[in-house]
């Protein structure tokens, strides 16, 4: 285990560690930039979260210090705490409930070998049923992703990583182990692809391949700055049987608000990331955009996910909550906060909206999938 | 096998009707871990609110790795399920005889001999839909693995015994079963097997479990069979079948749990560093959960060593619960239960501190 203070940032524990064969497992995108604090305030997730967990699965002790000046010991160097479960609370609170000044992290050996394959799909509901079919088959692989015919050909244009651009959809999987593990697992995954429909398939073992492989999928967001002006990146999460449906219903917002998706997403863990791309210069663009990004969450919502899985609601994010939470969740969040810091000094209006700005909006309560009169159309 | 039934409409009254009233509610499954959390006051005026029949899985779809189950359910009926689909809890619970039911599993937050691989109970929760004790109907979390909307209330209900809420249902996320499991045995005093399991540690060995007793370290490595050949060969053990020991651990119902004669037997979460004892010992989780029969009260002995302890028969058992920042914990009871009627023994708890 490693104690690290919160500005460091996450690549720098595993390199860090890397002189003892350990590293630190949850990887977001952004680990050469983002700090471990802000992982625990998210509770941040990676490439690499549906094998190893999140941040709250690799966490095990905080120091934290409260409004009124006390610092709290959470967890530490035994694995089970006594009393409520606080150290899962304050993960992904959004520094609401107190500020992190310490963080204990679990290390893991380095996997000694890793394979990472591409598949290429003509149509994007059969590498969503592939996804299906791996995890079912009861493979949990390092890292599954996914990237549709817009990303794919924005990564391209921006790193030129080799992607077979007439795909309508990627998936990309890393498997990690032993060597003979790793063998095994690829040639049924392999088998998998095939009888899935993958019509073109890669395996990248030397690193350097594997480096490549990634790089499209890691350079997607910003390749999307070279095709747009904007883009408006969203973070809901599905249940993954749910895919292939999402998926299209957000292609019918697409040509409704005449704006362009673009889908890069954690497939494994049904962690969605559409891109919508915007010009902010045209007039109405914008607005047009949010209101697109509002009724994909609400989409989310409405299929038994999330209106976000790793990025956090903070202010944006908060008419959707409404759309989560009904007024007695919501006033219950309230006051646990209010637990915490009565006074609501630590990030003021944040992460849960008052149950007023709800009515105004005229806030509508997704229960169970049912939404509202069914019949009506929804855009 | 009775019929699955849902009971969230009575079970939303009652608590409203005891919130009115500010009558205490003691909020009960089978009854398999009362020995855990009796009260030490007598306090017969908690009426008993059974969440027995209150059972069923309502969504179970394999490739999900995701199970909804009314807290009712027996783990027994539950983990059948999961095994007709080749999955399983990652953090084998106890069963207690068969009889444990999910939300007394969750709700007493005791994970099995795979927590330090598989991870803890409450690494598994993805969402609950409960009652607070002002007798709202709440869901929070779901069924995805990844969700930051709102606080984690899901995560903290796992081990808060039913203090926070009655649990209704609970969304766990699953795993395959691995398709080998072999288990190695190495005759070895207690310190020489903690060496050794300090050592494999930092190896990317698929052990999922470790036991000492009686001289003897179990050692259970799951997975694929070629990365479980290959570690068995690494760690040069005996390969023998130990599914009935594991399984008798993990219920409790190996022979060490029975030693009454020996003292008070308490389970202690410590460092897996922390120094050995003379005293009749188990060793599980490589090191970071000790069984110890003892005379002594071992709760300051445990907090020196950066741990906790939890005596799991005789008079002790409420004191186990003596929570640290008590105040807070005081704060966040009465913001899920104001009148603090659900599970009195648990204010007997808070207040102790």
């Amino acid at each position: 285990m490693a104690i690290v203070q919160p500005g460091v940032r996450n690549q720098a524990i595993s390199d860090a560690s890397a002189k003892y064969g350990l590293y630190y497992a949850p990887d977001p995108s952004s680990q050469i930039a983002c700090s471990i604090g802000g992982n625990v305030a998210e509770n941040s997730g990676g490439v690499h979260s549906l094998k190893y967990g999140l941040t709250v699965n690799n966490v095990v002790g905080l120091q934290v210090l409260t409004i009124d000046g006390n610092f709290l010991e959470l967890g530490g160097k035994g694995l089970d705490s006594p009393g409520y479960d606080l150290l899962a609370l304050l993960s992904g609170s959004e520094g609401m409930l107190g500020v992190v000044t310490e963080i204990t992290v679990r290390l893991l050996p380095k996997p000694p070998e890793k394979r990472v394959l591409l598949a290429a799909f003509h149509e994007i509901g059969a590498a969503a049923d592939v996804v299906g079919n791996i995890i079912g088959q009861g493979l949990i692989p390092a890292g599954l992703e996914m990237m549709d015919r817009l990303a794919i050909e924005a990564a391209e244009e921006y790193v030129h990583a080799g992607y077979p651009r007439d795909a309508a959809a990627i998936l990309l999987c890393e498997l990690d182990g032993v060597e003979a593990e790793v063998e095994s697992n690829v040639a049924f995954v392999l088998q998998l692809l095939e009888e899935g429909g993958a019509y073109d398939i890669r395996v990248a073992s030397d690193p350097e391949e594997q480096a490549r492989l990634w790089l499209g999928r890691k350079a997607a967001f910003p390749a999307m700055g070279r095709i747009s002006p904007d883009y408006y990146c969203m973070d809901g999460t599905i249940p993954r049987a749910r895919l292939s449906e999402v998926l299209e219903r957000i292609q019918q917002f697409s040509r409704h608000y005449g704006l362009r998706v673009a889908n890069v997403f954690h497939a494994g863990d049904g962690n969605l990331h559409p891109l919508i791309l915007y010009d902010a210069n045209q007039p109405g663009e914008l607005e047009r955009t949010e209101e697109m990004g509002g009724k994909i969450l609400e989409l989310c919502v409405a299929v038994g996910g999330t209106v976000t899985g790793e990025h956090g609601v903070g202010v944006e994010k908060l008419d959707q909550m409404c759309a989560q939470f009904s007024a007695a969740e919501l006033d219950q969040f309230h006051r646990l906060k209010e637990a915490f810091d009565p006074e609501s000094l630590m990030n003021p209006g944040k992460a849960i909206p008052t149950l007023s700005r709800c009515s105004e909006i005229g806030g509508m309560h997704v229960h169970g999938g049912k939404l509202p009169f069914p019949h009506l159309e929804r855009f | 096998m009775r019929t699955d039934t849902d009971q969230k409409d009575r079970l939303v009254e009652a608590v409203a009707e005891a919130y009115a009233e500010r009558l205490s509610l003691q909020i009960v499954g089978s009854g398999s871990k009362v020995f855990l959390t009796e009260p030490t006051t007598s306090d017969t005026q908690a009426r008993l609110l059974s969440l027995t029949e209150h059972r069923g899985v309502t969504e179970y779809v394999p490739e999900e790795l995701v199970v909804t189950a009314r807290s009712g359910t027996t783990l027994k009926e539950l983990e059948q399920q999961l095994a007709r689909a080749g999955q399983m809890l990652p953090f084998e619970p106890p069963r207690f005889a068969g009889a444990g039911t999910l939300g007394g599993a969750v709700a007493s937050g005791l994970s099995g001999p795979g927590r330090p691989w598989y991870g803890a109970l409450r690494d598994a929760v993805l969402g609950v839909e409960m009652i607070n004790g002002r007798g709202e109907f709440l869901r929070f979390g779901g069924q995805v693995m990844k969700n930051v909307a709102g606080y984690d209330v899901s995560r903290l209900q796992a081990g808060a015994f039913g203090a926070l809420g009655v649990l209704l249902s609970v969304s766990i996320k699953t795993l395959p079963k691995p398709a080998v499991e072999s288990t190695c045995i190495f005759e070895l005093k207690a310190d020489a097997a903690l060496e050794k399991l300090r050592a494999w540690a930092r190896l990317p060995l698929p052990i999922t479990a470790t036991c000492h007793v009686d001289n003897q370290l179990s050692v259970r490595l799951s997975g694929s069979e070629a990365s479980v050949s290959w570690g068995v060969e690494h760690i040069e053990g005996d390969s023998v079948n130990g599914e009935a020991f594991w399984s008798q651990l993990r219920n409790h119902e190996h022979g060490f749990f029975n030693k009454e004669e020996e003292g008070i037997l308490w389970r202690l979460s410590v460092p897996p560093d922390t120094p050995l004892t003379d005293e009749p010992t188990m060793i599980e989780w490589s090191g970071a959960l000790r069984w110890v029969y003892s005379e002594k009260v071992l709760t300051d002995w445990a907090r020196e060593q950066g741990g906790y302890a939890l005596p799991f028969n005789g008079d002790y058992r409420t004191q186990s619960l003596l929570w640290s920042n008590d105040k807070l914990h005081k704060r966040i009871k009465r913001a899920f239960d104001p009148a603090e009627i659900l599970n009195p023994f648990a204010d007997v708890v808070v207040d102790a501190n």
